[in-house]
């Protein structure tokens, strides 16, 4: 390891280019993206102020709006990074730190939630940031006619309430230890308020580094650095544009001639094309985004745990990650939480694919073959139906016959996840496991779409959710992750990195792993070397 | 005269009814996709609750004949309504949407129109000959391809290769206007390549059909030269098939434009008809859609009224 800090040493100094740094630490065995992270991490010694930061976005329509209880994709999540924040953050290390909060304290039972807020941070309109703009940024969400998709995740919430202008109170219906984290959710921006409500949720008026200058759903947004911005550090660019470009080729074609300085969403099979150029470079992170098969094990024959078992012994992981991955990801232990996590159990055996165990619990469950249909989309992830006529192969060398049924991409998280038996599902992964295990593996949850119902495990999950000590939570966390793998209903062949593509102008510190784009935060966290 | 206006007041009224006819065709196409508005923009993120929230707000818990006629009444008051997704008035979504389309299709025009009709008038012109069979190789490859394939032929060499124009039409209201026009030449030069051929063919089929009548062997006699014959005597009883074939290309370059627009990453009409479709965001389609059908009518009664004037017998029909 020393020769590597030689050669960041070099990097630094501007005496070895950064693919020279990245094949040499390789060559010392560091892996392609701690290599990258790590070139990236010595380039980052002093961000520079100015320039226009374009942006090309594979996602984003004509329906956004500014308002963040409606955001569904990255388009608006990275815009409303750049022009909102938030209560807390999730830094580029995973850890999180305070933002518009300055800090938080908890009572013992962790139902009792008091942040203190940041003081004289004032919103793009010039009103000063108090507990009323924050309670009104959080009912926003709340209530009946809330059309918000955080309603679900905020609505452990009993009661929030100011405590003088800088003191906000949140009292939860149940102990919540990872409270703290779901309040640096995208959809929880932080808005000014009049009278207890907010002005107007789609003004785009926020405390974020940028204000909105122009925002055309569907086509571009443009930005402009707020010269009141109260960090100190972040904000490097004068201006930023961001594009909406869904077509991949049209996205890779202008970052290679320099109409954007970075894109999301690389296409893996011509990512190794893109890394040769001379201008771009490819970053990746792992972090949480994973793509499963989820099972529903209220219908026959998902409610026998051997024939879920049988299911996931029967696909080989590694294959599907080199196939449809092409290597830019990981393979998971069909659970869902991912290695950045805290608490991610390492010393779980990783499940490996084996045909003849596949046998053993087919077996088990008083069944010699069995055929059951996998309903799959490239709207569920892309590769979804190549990975499930994959799946199928392996699954056949283990006597079971699935049959792959490619369901319309249009419509199909209304009409085939949540409802059909067996069906490829993407998850862009939560930050906290309690989040994530709340999210769609707690009994009930709308978005349980495996329908799986374990007393324990409910159990574990909310006594989890209130033990304010660590060990213990790592105790518990680690037992969920073993009871979602052996008789869960998810089969989780694999963990997929976000892999972007930056031109060589673009600098930045250590990607954040937690979302795409440096946490969403790309705007604010990059500059121009 | 009067009889032309007759015709196009006629005309008129008839496009009227399909265009009520076409706005309750897409209005039940829309509705028997699966899933709603409500549920579409939601996504995965869709809760029964969230759901249902948003149907009240909309209206969306209504039958759909309520749902239309309520739209039905709008637009006789001038109203298009609003779009469910952003809130904002479906004519100031469309707006800037529509005159990036049209203008996208001018520029196409005035450099497809006027090299088709010239290439097609040299190509009846030296018929048969080397000249004559090179454009007629070039054209019909062109159009055999899909748009799709010459745009990207077109951004490897003249964007990726050589850097002369930028790869996406990134255009915006505060462009001056040769920057814009700058900015849609790969877009436009894609749709030329794509629409020559049907105009020049066309073009040069018609001249030559005229050339074996009786009146161009009378001036051939007469020793006139044979440009002459063609541009003077051929063209102007050719034009009639001619303009109706410019007519119909031009109404392409307005609705058919949508795969070119995403990878240029264009924003014109056909993109956002796409993304509202797939939202089920129904105001916006519905006025799309009419802009479109309404592009068709008045270009079709164009074609007629200027055939009818280039050649007053069809006035008078048997």
């Amino acid at each position: 390891m020393r020769e590597i800090e030689r050669y960041r040493g070099l990097l630094a100094a501007g005496r070895m280019t950064r693919r020279d740094f990245v094949q040499r630490a390789m060559a010392l065995g560091a892996t392609t993206a701690l290599a990258t992270s790590m070139a990236g991490g010595a380039l980052a010694a002093t961000p520079k102020k100015g320039g226009t930061l374009r942006l090309g976005i594979g996602h984003g329509s004509t329906s956004d709006t500014l308002d963040m209880a409606a955001t569904t994709d990255l388009y608006m999540q990275v815009v409303g990074n750049a022009g909102y924040n938030y209560l807390t953050e999730v830094s580029n290390a995973g850890k999180l730190t305070p933002e518009l909060a300055e800090s938080w304290d908890v009572s013992p039972d962790a139902k009792v939630w008091t942040f203190k807020l940041r003081k004289g941070v004032e919103f793009h309109n010039g009103k000063t940031m108090d507990s009323g703009d924050v309670i009104a940024s959080i009912n926003h969400h709340l209530g009946e006619d809330s059309k918000s998709a955080a309603k679900a995740i905020l609505d452990p919430i009993a009661e929030v309430k100011a405590d003088g202008k800088d003191t906000v109170v949140f009292t939860m219906k149940t102990g919540n230890a990872d409270f703290p984290f779901i309040l640096s959710d995208y959809h929880v921006a932080i808005m000014p308020a009049k009278d207890g409500k907010l002005i107007d949720p789609r003004s785009g008026i926020g405390t974020g580094g940028y204000t909105i200058e122009n925002f055309e759903p569907g086509v571009r947004t443009t930005l402009k650095r707020n010269p009141n911005y109260w960090k100190a550090d972040r904000a490097h660019v004068d201006s930023a544009e961001v594009l909406v470009i869904q077509d991949t080729t049209a996205r890779t074609n202008a970052l290679t001639t320099g109409e954007i300085d970075a894109m999301d969403k690389v296409d893996l099979k011509t990512a190794h094309l893109l890394g040769r150029s001379k201008k771009v470079r490819l970053e990746e992170v792992s972090g949480t985004q994973h793509f499963t098969f989820a099972m529903r094990t209220d219908t026959a024959p998902f409610t026998d745990n051997h024939v879920r078992l049988a299911l996931k012994y029967a696909i080989d992981r590694e294959a599907l990650v080199k196939t449809i991955l092409l290597g830019h990801g990981v393979i998971g232990n069909d659970h869902p939480i991912g290695r950045s996590n805290q608490y991610h159990a390492d010393d779980l055996p990783q499940r490996a694919y084996d045909p003849d165990k596949a046998k053993f619990h087919l077996k088990e469950a008083g069944l010699s073959t069995l055929k059951v249909d996998l309903s799959a989309a490239d709207a569920a992830f892309a590769g979804a139906v190549d990975a499930a006529v994959l799946y199928k192969e392996h699954a056949a060398k283990a006597g079971i016959n699935i049959n792959v049924v490619r369901e319309p991409n249009d419509g199909y998280w209304s009409n085939v996840w949540l409802k059909k038996p067996f069906c490829a599902v993407y998850w862009g992964g939560r930050p906290t496991e309690d989040w994530m295990f709340s999210t769609a593996y707690a009994d009930g949850v709308p978005w349980n779409d495996t329908y799986w119902k374990h007393d324990r495990f409910n159990k574990i999950l909310v006594e989890a959710r209130g033990e304010l000590d660590g060990s213990k939570r790592r105790g518990m966390y680690h037992e969920m992750q073993k009871i979602v793998s052996d008789e869960g209903g998810v089969v989780v062949p694999m963990f997929a990195n976000y892999v972007m593509g930056l031109s060589n102008k673009v600098a930045h510190d250590k990607l954040g792993a937690n979302w795409a784009m440096d946490g969403f935060r790309a705007i604010e966290r990059w500059w121009f070397a | 005269m009067a009889k032309i206006l007759k015709m196009v007041a006629q005309r008129l009224a008839l496009g009227l009814l399909t265009l009520f006819a076409v706005s309750l065709i897409i209005f039940l196409g829309v509705e028997l996709l699966p899933g709603d508005f409500a549920q579409e923009i939601l996504g995965q993120s869709a809760t029964p609750e969230t759901v249902a929230a948003f149907r009240r707000e909309l209206g969306l818990d209504l039958p759909w004949y309520t749902r239309y006629f309520d739209w039905l009444g709008g637009i006789f008051h001038g109203d298009f309504g609003k779009s469910f997704a952003s809130d904002r008035e479906v004519s100031e979504l469309i707006g800037g949407r529509l005159l990036n389309t049209l203008f996208l299709a001018a520029v196409a025009a005035v450099i497809s129109v006027p090299i088709a009709v010239a290439l097609g008038v040299l190509a009846a012109l030296y018929r048969n000959t080397l000249f004559d069979r090179t454009i007629n190789v070039f054209t019909l490859t062109s159009i055999s391809f899909p748009d799709f394939f010459v745009a990207y032929i077109l951004i490897l060499f003249l964007s990726v290769s050589w850097n002369i124009f930028p790869s996406i039409s990134n255009v915006s209201s505060d462009l001056g206007f040769w920057e814009h026009v700058y900015r849609v030449i790969l877009p436009a030069l894609t749709l030329t390549l794509v629409i020559i051929a049907h105009m020049m063919r066309m073009t040069r089929a018609s001249i030559i059909n005229l050339l074996a009548s009786p009146y161009i062997e009378m001036a051939m006699l007469k020793g006139i030269s044979r440009s002459r014959i063609v541009t003077h005597h051929a063209l102007p009883n050719a034009l009639a098939p001619i303009i109706n074939v410019i007519v119909i290309n031009l109404a392409f370059l307005v609705v058919g434009v949508v795969v070119v627009e995403v990878v240029f990453v264009y924003p014109g009409l056909g993109q956002l008809l796409v993304d509202s479709v797939a939202k089920r965001d129904m105001p916006v389609v519905q006025a799309s859609c009419l802009i479109f059908a309404a592009t068709y009518i008045l270009l079709n009664l164009t074609a007629d009224v200027l055939s009818k004037l280039t050649n007053p017998r069809l006035l008078h029909p048997k």
